[in-house]
């Protein structure tokens, strides 16, 4: 097991790339702690996947380096860089039983009969998956197959990494909570270093303690799950984790004050233009609006039920927001008034958060 | 189809189908049927022999010679196409313009006609002109396929393997081709060489395809006749008689109708026979 | 009423694929089929469509028998979960294509795709072929060519189940403006109980070839009529565990006890199943009616905004769902609060507690 980095890297598939547009991937400078539980954010086409190829072995990057503890792998083939992935769509071995399967990438490496033995045994009772392991893999439901294949990359003793590409696709919703949560149990038991790849902000922030979210081929923000929430450093972050998503809101700036639709917003700190934006939103999450007596005037358009909240469409002016509301409330369309919780609201020039707190100069 | 929508008007459209098949299908085997328990003179007087053919046919060394040739025949072929052909399909490019080149080139032998195969082999292994035979012979090896039985049955495997591989490896292709990537990586990741993953992701996953190029290959090596005709005629002597030579030689050689019809019904029979038996032994392993 | 199953009954060879069944759609909104794979919604639709026909029962439109009707001649709509286009007609001619068969004017043709790309975004796209589209705009494709023939049953098949996250919550909340106005009568199946609730209208829980209950969607999930339904309907799964009720107190084993309130106080004394949804169950007490409950965590999840908790009272698992941030230990005690307004009551049997 070693520490991961990426160096320095940078990935097109064409051979002579131009334009920015021509990168599957921008410059990347990324390091991964050993044994932690990490995750690869972004809608599809983002450049996750290229990523994940990358540090698995099978692309290799057009600029920058690998780098597993001190050894460069950047040229090293899949199978000699020791890491273990789980597909998408389960990848198992259907002619053989549960036990062959687990025991497959042990015997590949020439382990002794009696060691595999233990090692499996081990897994499988781990994955809780020993009544079935004279079973043929082929008959097992997707669940467990997923189950299998990362039991193969648990197998080993010598992996640096396990990655897991969108593992959850094929699994039913009230499977996916267990699952999830068992990915997160052995992570807590095995430590080893796992990357998860999704373009689900749940299934990112709940399993790993630190979240990449990636949006065209650009990391847009590394943090943790209660800083990408709290603090998105770009409007994607915000509208993208969380759901509904934060509010981003065309503002213009003016006496240290956001105005949105002519209404005066307080922002978390005293509200400044840096020189020379083009484009002043202010954002703030549903969570942080609510419907009160007093406060931005509005007019609710629609309110959904989520089950254990309410999604309440509004408008300021012809701007739309969302807010959410206790599932007990009950709120007709019409005018109401907006309380918006300063603490909670961010200004962005051209998408990139700024820093309006007291004592930071941007 | 149970659970299908009726709609009536349907078996109108499948009746010239029908038709077809009874006229095409049905009333010739019904005929042979007719023939198999009769005897005849000539002039169309027909008299009942009841199972006499039958028993006579069982009993015919000719017979069974001839079923033995054909039997060895075709699994001799089967044991070089289906490997060859999944050997082939292995080698073949997975992308780029090599792929249509490739498969034109496998797809040539599949377009030339069975008669002209036949002749085309022939003049290429004559001993004398031919340039196989020729080159064979000024090799030093004896090679004469118009009076060695050996020989015979080479050219005619031989002929067999370059016309039919083909088919074989052009499936097999197909089957390969549709194996996503993901089992490709998951087993470098696993550590597995290139057996391990022919073994254990190629073949499995070809099982399907494999099953029906075998049954294909099977139907038509059993059956066939126009290619070994050409070649060889069944020479030299009866060394490459095979089953529909025999029944032609029988049916319209000697114009002995009843055992030809016999004959034919066995020949028919034990097609069926060998194909249902491939057939639930390889699809048993995918049902459990 | 739009459309009615009257005891239809699914067989295939020995499986009954869909037990009696008898339910009438609602005329507008959305009715929503939810269950787990192979629970026998796509079954369901099939016989909806007419493509698969009922072993037993009638399957009724408008009040006319459509049983054996064939599919060609219903009007109806359906899209799959897999995007399905015609690859080789660019958008313009996918989304005509049921127009042309309908041998439809040109010029009305393309002014009914002109309103469907308009109102599915799909303007800049309709020259290019669906291959050339992404997933997202691929599913839209195959929606327009689903609302622009004038069905008057339109089936959607987990028609948002392989599009990214985002992507689903953007067209949930542009499908029900879509449909909206249109008179015909939309069915939706979906294994997400969110998507269910975020789409509204009427919703029919399946679950193993039943439907366990059919009615406004906010009915069945506040108050579904039997435990099968509530675990169909909860997204965490719902907690459940058997309590005893004693006097005035409900008991749960030695772990928790509250007073019988709502529909339970005026049931005999007896065993009962609870079922707590787990944003009922939170680390913090929750108004007055809130029941104090210890428990060994077994692993916690934390979203940005939410707190998730997996933990184990007397060998049953239990899932506390909650908003913020709480820190927890794995494999030591916390505290949790069980909020009992919360409280869903069950018989042995799985019915409802009634009053």
């Amino acid at each position: 097991m070693a520490q991961i980095r990426l160096d320095n890297l940078r990935h097109s598939y064409m051979r002579a790339p131009k334009s920015d547009a021509d990168w599957a991937l921008k410059r990347l400078d990324v390091v991964w702690d050993d044994g932690g539980a990490y995750a690869l954010l972004g809608p599809s086409g983002c450049g996750k996947s290229t990523l994940l190829n990358i540090i698995s072995g099978l692309v290799r990057p057009s600029e920058g380096r690998v780098l597993f503890g001190d050894t460069d792998v950047t040229d090293l083939p899949p199978d000699r860089r020791n890491i273990a992935q789980v597909f998408q769509f389960p990848v198992i071995y259907d002619t053989m039983t549960v036990h062959d399967n687990l025991a497959f990438p042990l015997r590949n490496r020439g382990v002794e009969a009696r060691h595999v033995e233990t090692r499996v045994g081990e897994i499988a009772s781990m994955l809780e998956l020993t009544d079935l392991l004279d079973r043929r893999a082929a008959g097992l439901t997707p669940d467990l197959k997923q189950k299998l294949s990362l039991g193969r990359g648990l197998v080993r003793d010598d992996v640096n990494v396990i990655m897991f590409d969108e593992p959850l696709t094929v699994i039913d919703p009230h499977l996916k909570w267990r699952l999830r949560s068992k990915l997160k149990e052995l992570h807590y038991n095995v430590r080893v270093t796992m990357i998860y790849v999704t373009h689900d902000q749940t299934e990112a922030l709940t399993f790993a303690d630190r979240v990449v979210v990636m949006e065209e081929g650009e990391v847009v923000q590394i943090g943790t799950p209660v800083e990408l929430f709290e603090r998105p450093q770009h409007t994607f972050v915000g509208h993208f984790i969380g759901s509904p998503g934060m509010n981003v809101l065309p503002c213009e700036v003016r006496d240290g004050a956001a105005f949105v639709g002519g209404e005066r917003i307080t922002t978390e700190g005293p509200a400044k233009a840096p020189a020379g934006a083009n484009r002043l939103e202010v954002g703030v999450r549903p969570e942080h609006v609510q419907i009160a007596n007093e406060g931005v005037p509005a007019e609710v358009v629609n309110v959904a039920d989520a089950g254990r909240y309410r999604v309440v469409d509004a408008r300021i002016g012809d701007i739309r927001i969302n807010a959410l509301m206790s599932e007990n409330d009950t709120i007709a369309a019409g005018p109401t008034r907006l309380s918006i919780d300063p603490a909670h609201t961010r200004l962005y020039a051209d998408g990139w958060l700024v820093d309006t707190r007291q004592g930071t100069e941007p | 189809m149970s659970g299908k929508t009726d709609n009536q008007r349907a078996w109108f459209l499948v009746l010239p189908v029908v038709l077809l098949v009874a006229f095409n299908a049905l009333v010739p085997l019904m005929t042979v049927v007719n023939y198999s328990v009769q005897e005849t003179f000539g002039n169309n007087i027909f008299f009942w022999h009841g199972v006499g053919w039958f028993q006579d046919l069982l009993r015919s060394e000719r017979f069974h010679a001839a079923l033995g040739r054909q039997l060895l025949f075709t699994f001799t072929i089967l044991l070089i196409e289906v490997p060859l052909g999944v050997a082939i399909a292995l080698c073949m490019p997975k992308k780029g313009i090599w792929v249509s080149v490739c498969l034109v080139l496998m797809a040539l032998p599949l377009l030339v006609p069975w008669n002209v195969v036949g002749a085309m082999w022939n003049i290429f292994a004559l001993p004398d002109i031919g340039l196989l035979g020729w080159s064979l012979n000024t090799l030093g090896f004896e090679y004469n396929m118009t009076q060695q039985p050996l020989s015979a049955w080479i050219t005619l495997v031989v002929m067999d393997v370059w016309h039919w591989t083909s088919l074989v490896a052009l499936l097999a292709y197909a089957g390969l081709i549709a194996i996503p990537e993901a089992y490709y990586q998951a087993a470098k990741i696993d550590g597995a060489k290139a057996w391990a993953v022919f073994r254990y992701i190629q073949l499995p996953k070809l099982g399907r395809v494999l099953t029906i190029a075998l049954l294909l290959r099977f139907m038509d090596s059993f059956m066939i006749y126009t290619e070994p005709f050409v070649l060889t005629g069944g020479g030299p002597g009866n060394a490459t008689t095979l089953l529909s030579i025999d029944l032609v030689k029988i049916a319209l050689g000697q114009f002995d109708l009843g055992p030809a019809a016999a004959m034919s019904i066995i020949y028919f029979l034990i097609t069926l026979a060998i194909c249902w038996v491939f057939y639930t032994l390889m699809t048993r392993n995918e049902a459990r | 009423m739009s459309l009615e199953f009257q005891a239809v009954v699914k067989r295939s060879g020995a499986d009954t694929l869909i037990y009696e069944t008898s339910f009438a759609l609602a005329a507008t909104g959305f009715n929503m089929l939810l269950g787990e794979t192979n629970a026998g919604k796509t079954t369901l639709i099939k016989m909806m469509a007419g493509l698969d026909r009922p072993t037993s029962g009638r399957i009724l439109f408008k009040g006319e028998d459509v049983t054996k009707l064939p599919t060609q001649k219903r009007r109806i709509s359906l899209v799959h979960q897999f995007f399905v286009n015609y690859g080789h007609m660019s958008v313009y001619d996918n989304i005509a294509s049921p127009l042309r068969v309908a041998r439809m004017r040109d010029a009305d043709v393309k002014r009914r795709v002109g309103e469907a790309a308009e109102l599915l975004r799909l303007e800049p796209f309709l020259r290019r072929r669906p291959g050339e589209l992404s997933g997202g705009q691929q599913q839209r494709t195959a929606l327009a060519r689903a609302i622009v023939k004038d069905s008057e049953l339109v089936l959607l098949d987990e028609p948002l189940a392989n599009l990214d996250y985002k992507l689903r919550e953007e067209l949930r909340e542009e499908l029900p403006r879509l449909f909206a106005g249109r008179g015909a009568a939309v069915v939706y199946a979906t294994s997400e109980p969110t998507e269910a609730l975020m789409l509204g209208g009427h919703t029919a829980t399946v679950s193993k070839g039943r439907v366990t209950q059919f009615g406004p969607t906010s009915d069945l999930y506040r108050s579904p009529d039997d435990l099968e339904t509530a675990r169909v309907f909860s997204d965490p799964p719902i907690n459940v565990a058997p309590v005893v009720k004693r006097g005035h107190e409900i008991h749960l084993g030695n772990a928790a006890h509250w007073a019988a309130a709502g529909t339970i106080a005026g049931a005999p004394d007896g065993d009962y199943m609870v079922g707590v949804r787990p944003h009922f169950v939170t680390p913090v007490p929750h108004g007055d009616a809130s029941a104090p409950l210890t428990g060994k965590v077994l692993i916690t999840e934390l979203s940005g905004s939410e707190s998730t908790a997996h933990f184990e009272i007397a060998d049953r698992a239990w899932v506390s769902h909650s908003h913020g941030i709480h820190p927890f230990r794995v494999g030591e005690e916390h505290d949790f609060h069980i909020d009992t307004t919360g409280c869903i009551y069950f018989h042995a049997d799985g019915r409802r507690v009634m009053v």
